[in-house]
């Protein structure tokens, strides 16, 4: 009896988990072998990439690096853009993230619901369909082919918010504002030096959501930049894309691919606790 | 006395919703006005000349629609996303089944998660570019498919309708299927373990613990994955963009609605790109007010 129940219990545990491991693995290989094929051919020379592919790295990643450099494509400038304008986002997108669910969080005032059922009903409201409108604003503006309207409008980021005020509802005692608050504290004080600190840590988490989503836009920035020295990475990399590029360097285009995908890559294994552990963290309750 | 002191402190609630809110209007609701009134004016550059701006109704919705194109776009679209949704999400829940599975105790849990979620993160033109090179007539995988006597001559990738849509498919899946995992793995830790305890008890096999018990309770969950990610779906651009160099080649099957959008916006055609971008912000529109109640269940 009792064995007849191990029996129609199906496959045993260890069978299971060696079968999870071997799935596991080739998922991980699926993931990592394009990133090791790129590394790879970014220390190759032009000359050897033509003879085929070898799995062992050569010699010439800095001449490419070098070679790009001094190219025809303002790469430095490139980077230097994408910088300010990711950072810039992601500073504003979760300072004012945090303001707004502060705002939610901790007063009581007429339409308050509303308000908060506005920023929840358009956070899914995809960018790409107000465009058209946003070039004509911009123009009429005279911001067109500058920075500006990819980093000032990261102060309204619904999705920041929404994360931002999961965390601050479990995390942030309103005991902890009214005892400020008898000490004389203003509000905007009371939230930069109380509130603050105490999100620190979604802050960051978000910080980061909000530099690399910033960082590897590219529908936006196409549309508002034209000059070459004011594109961003992504604008760039397009641009190779355009060009003659068979009569490119092969060497150049696999380390600029590489010098836009590392950076984020880096930052992401350093951080890569608090990210995995962010994402499911806003989206799921449980 | 208190009240009003009450109220006073009540008032910085909408004083720290300023940002938000004059940002938001200004860079999206005066911009999504004049989208939907530019989508009412036939505006459009013909050679040098340029067309309007005419005041015509509804007549770019109907020219929009009367054609074939869009209608083809929004197939080519929906196609590639479900091809690269249905690996996805099968992947995803079994993944995540086996991590949350206690009895199988995975080993290097934080490792593989972390791998599988870090094609989420890379920039989606850079990842394209890349699979381009590798993909070339020339390139990388052709010749290890050559040297590996798989291949003849090399294949050339780009000029095949389903090798070029399985691409974009297969990039999608890659860069979204370990977020699709961390997030059903979160539904899954939440289930009560007691259910899995009288499964046990009751002699269930490990599949029919996961069709009877796990399936059913992630139901909320796997709806919220199917939403965002048709909302996603729907706005495909970078990979297919910057693979096909925004020509939607070959013959034009990997062309997505935003390509077609954007070709719009960059021809100035404003009011044909206005109709296009008001019947995309109605679909997510509508899309979105499934998420929102879905969100609103949850609180």
């Amino acid at each position: 009896m009792e064995e007849n129940r191990k029996v129609s219990k199906g496959i045993p545990v260890r069978t299971r988990r060696v079968i999870s491991y071997i799935v596991l693995i080739f998922f991980t290989l699926l993931c990592l072998i394009w990133f090791y094929i790129l590394l790879i051919n970014s220390t190759r020379s032009h000359a050897e990439m033509t003879k085929g592919f070898t799995p062992i790295p050569s010699t010439h990643l800095i001449d490419n690096w070098m070679n790009l450099v001094h190219g025809t494509l303002p790469i430095f400038n490139g980077f230097i853009n994408s910088f300010i304008v990711a950072g810039g986002a992601a500073v504003l997108a979760s300072y004012f993230s945090a303001m707004t669910a502060y705002a939610i969080h901790a007063y009581e005032f007429k339409g308050k619901a509303a308000a908060s059922a506005f920023i929840l009903a358009v956070m899914m409201v995809p960018t790409q369909v107000t465009a058209l409108g946003f070039i004509k604003l911009i123009n009429r503006m005279k911001l067109d082919d500058t920075l500006i309207p990819l980093i000032v409008p990261a102060i309204a980021a619904p999705i920041t918010y929404f994360y931002l005020k999961q965390y601050m509802e479990a995390n942030l005692p309103m005991s902890l504002v009214e005892a400020a608050r008898i000490d004389g504290a203003n509000e905007f004080r009371t939230f930069n030096s109380i509130v603050l600190p105490i999100m620190r840590p979604a802050m960051s988490v978000q910080l980061i959501f909000a530099f690399v989503g910033s960082w590897n836009n590219y529908f936006t920035p196409a549309l508002i930049l034209h000059t070459d020295v004011k594109k961003t990475l992504p604008v760039l990399i397009a641009q190779l894309r355009g060009a003659d590029w068979l009569r490119f360097d092969m060497g150049q285009i696999y380390i600029m691919i590489a010098a836009s995908i590392f950076p984020v890559v880096i930052v992401y294994l350093i951080m890569s606790k608090f990210i995995v552990g962010g994402i499911s963290s806003g989206a799921v309750k449980g | 006395m208190k009240n009003s002191k009450v109220t006073r402190v009540n008032r910085w609630g909408y004083i720290f919703l300023i940002p938000f809110f004059l940002t938001y209007v200004i860079f999206q609701v005066i911009p999504l006005c004049s989208t939907i009134y530019n989508s009412l004016f036939e505006n459009y550059r013909s050679g040098l000349k340029q067309i309007g701006p005419n005041f015509v109704g509804f007549a770019n919705f109907a020219k929009l629609l009367g054609t074939i194109d869009v209608w083809n776009y929004f197939e080519n679209t929906l196609f590639m996303w479900i091809g690269g949704f249905i690996p996805q999400i099968v992947v995803s829940l079994l993944l995540a089944y086996w991590f949350s599975d206690p009895s199988l105790r995975l080993k290097f849990q934080q490792f593989f998660k972390t791998v599988i979620y870090m094609p989420n993160l890379i920039m989606a033109s850079a990842f394209a570019m890349l699979f381009f090179t590798l993909f070339a007539d020339q390139g990388p995988i052709n010749s290890i498919l050559i040297s590996m006597g798989i291949l003849k001559e090399p294949f050339k990738f780009f000029a095949s309708v389903t090798a070029s849509r399985v691409i974009v498919m297969f990039m999608n899946f890659l860069m979204w299927f370990g977020n699709t995992t961390i997030l059903l793995l979160a539904g899954m830790l939440g289930i009560d373990s007691a259910l899995y305890e009288a499964a046990e008890v009751d002699g269930a096999t490990s599949s029919q613990v996961f069709f009877r018990i796990t399936l059913p309770i992630l139901r909320p969950i796997l709806l919220y994955v199917l939403v965002t990610s048709l909302i996603g779906g729907l706005q495909m651009y970078d990979v297919p963009q910057i693979l096909t160099n925004g020509k939607g080649d070959p013959a034009k099957s990997t062309l997505t609605v935003i390509m077609y959008l954007n070709q719009h916006l960059t021809s100035k055609n404003f009011g044909m790109g206005g109709a296009l971008s008001v019947i995309m912000f109605f679909i997510t529109g509508v899309l979105s007010i499934v998420i929102f109640n879905l969100n609103k269940r949850k609180d």
